[in-house]
């Protein structure tokens, strides 16, 4: 589904502030697969998501989706295959809109001249009754009245409306609060279970790092340190996840240090 | 207080309307604060009159409206693709459309219609048999207004419409729906300057005269016109919000009106404009100040931290 070959990127290279933020990361994901991403601060991990989606173009290597060379494709339309979610609930939505629009604008059906019709309507209301929240009632509502959670719950069915051939979970409960976090992380594993959707999921909670997915991927220094999937996976601590990072990372980058949480 | 009063205000109020209409749409929808609306308006009155007074009094409708679109697009090409910034893109634009407006009205700053086929004079004839007859400025510009509301509550409920409101209010969600922002600001504006266009056309054509002034100091008109309707008819759906543009827009004039009525000199208007943004805009703010200012005077007069005992 993704194919992901040698890419690299330099932050304000020939500088003192020069960042190797991506140093020949490879990574293949088959389609269904569900890959929960660790690694301290720096490690690359959002840059690589940003590379993914577009947020920039990558100084060397290519980026396949779906068969689809999309190395220079300009982020709004790999959108479209693409959907993303950040730390920041507030990021995904506009506050000023109604809930309705905002999923309409998402769900982006019918041509530039189309009004919101009454299935429509229907079809976003049945979507958000999945949530339990209640904002199924509260359709008419600006997003700006909802809390955290619900606006990333929001996010989510945005993200997934069409279902997207990757999703991107960047540490997307880190900001909400542990009940609304659970909840969130809920929905995410249901509408990801019943969509069977690509997905990769930055986070810093090695629990559900491991419990969470098929795969997990360490990243350090802007590569993948180790990507652990199958039976190898299952039998995996957090114990064990830091003894391998020890070990994987003393072999050449025993300058970088970690904080793990 | 007379009728005729009230009337002048609400022919000016709908025909300026149209303008808080467009502003409506570039600063409350997208954000963007276009300074070149005085330009593109003068440019819509001067393209209006130039093809009126050669003989095609609808055609200078579009005309007026089409000159609009090409002025939107330019500030909108100077933001989106060419990095400057969108105050600055603005002043570019008026600036260089004075020149340009002189140039349209053949190198004169003042054209005269009085003998000219207007869409007003066509009014006129129409409405001769009617109870409305002579009422043809009130008509026309009544008629502009509902359908540039209607118009514009159609508008920004389509798709497109959708994306252009999410463009001023959030652009990477906009991103993230897969649709490009640079093509949603450029449609925003070349769709409001088009309504600006329109805007002094009609107002040129109902004075049956355009002076190269016409339109100085109609952006900040206009937000004033904005913020009264807002206060008003601020929450609600959009034909409520659009509604509330032109009242506001009425009522700015009525307020004007009157006070011509105190012996209030005409050059005034500027300034009361002014004062009337200052007072929206600076008003809630420092609404929010005060209690921390209060605070502070206090906690100095009884002496640091006793005040707070």
């Amino acid at each position: 589904m993704l194919h992901i070959s040698h890419i690299y990127k330099t932050f304000n290279p020939g500088t003192v502030n020069e960042k190797k933020a991506l140093l020949d990361l490879s990574l293949h994901l088959e389609p269904g697969d569900f890959a929960t991403i660790i690694g301290s601060n720096g490690a690359g991990k959002s840059t690589l998501f940003n590379a993914i989606s577009g947020s920039f173009f990558t100084d060397a290597g290519t980026i396949e989706l779906a068969g689809e060379d999309i190395t220079f494709q300009p982020e709004f339309k790999r959108a479209r295959n693409i959907g993303r979610l950040f730390q920041d609930p507030m990021r995904g939505s506009a506050p000023g809109m109604t809930i309705e629009e905002n999923l309409a604008l998402a769900a982006g059906s019918g041509g530039w001249f189309s009004h919101m019709t009454k299935k429509d309507r229907q079809r976003f209301r049945d979507r958000l009754a999945l949530l339990g929240m209640g904002l199924e009632d509260r359709m008419k509502q600006p997003v700006g009245l909802l809390s955290g959670g619900q606006r990333q719950a929001l996010t989510l069915m945005m993200a997934t409306v069409n279902p997207p051939k990757l999703l991107l979970l960047d540490e997307h409960t880190a900001a909400l609060d542990p009940a609304a976090a659970e909840k969130v992380l809920g929905i995410t594993q249901k509408i990801v279970a019943e969509e069977k959707l690509t997905c990769l999921m930055v986070t810093h909670n090695m629990e559900s790092a491991l419990a969470l997915g098929n795969r997990t991927l360490m990243m350090n220094g802007g590569r993948i340190l180790f990507d652990v999937s199958g039976e190898e996976r299952k039998g995996l601590t957090v114990e064990d996840l830091l003894q391998r990072f020890k070990t994987e990372s003393g072999k050449g980058l025993d300058n970088d240090r970690m904080l793990l949480g | 207080m007379d009728f005729a009063l009230i009337q002048t205000a609400l022919q000016l109020g709908l025909i300026c309307g149209l303008t808080v209409l467009a502003l409506f749409l570039s600063y409350s929808m997208l954000n963007v604060c276009d300074l070149s609306t005085d330009g593109c308006f003068t440019l819509g009155a001067a393209v209006g009159a130039v093809v009126a007074i050669s003989g095609h009094p609808y055609l200078s409708i579009p005309a007026a409206m089409g000159a609009g679109v090409c002025s939107g697009f330019v500030t909108a090409l100077l933001q989106t693709r060419m990095g400057i910034n969108s105050l600055l893109a603005g002043i570019i634009v008026n600036t260089g459309l004075y020149s340009i407006n002189i140039w349209v009205m053949g190198g004169k700053s003042l054209l005269n219609m009085n003998q000219t086929e207007t869409v007003f004079t066509k009014a006129q004839a129409f409405l001769e048999n009617t109870p409305l007859a002579g009422e043809q400025s009130l008509v026309v510009a009544a008629v502009a207004a509902i359908l540039v509301v209607l118009f514009m509550t159609a508008f920004l409920n389509t798709r497109l419409g959708l994306a252009i409101r999410a463009t001023g209010n959030n652009p990477d969600m906009v991103r993230s729906s897969s649709i490009n922002p640079v093509f949603t600001t450029t449609v925003g504006l070349c769709v409001a300057n088009a309504f600006t266009g329109l805007s002094g056309c009609l107002l040129g054509q109902m004075q049956k005269s355009v002076n190269i002034d016409i339109g100085s100091g109609m952006v900040t008109i206009a937000l004033a016109s904005l913020l009264i309707g807002s206060t008003f008819l601020g929450r609600g759906g959009i034909l409520i919000q659009a509604i509330g543009m032109v009242l506001g827009s009425f009522v700015f004039r009525l307020v004007y009106t009157i006070a011509l009525r105190f012996d209030m000199p005409a050059y005034m208007l500027k300034l009361v404009s002014s004062v009337i943004i200052i007072l929206a805009i600076a008003g809630p703010y420092l609404k929010g100040q005060w209690p921390m200012l209060r605070r502070r005077l206090t906690y100095r007069s009884q002496g640091a931290g006793k005040g707070d005992q």
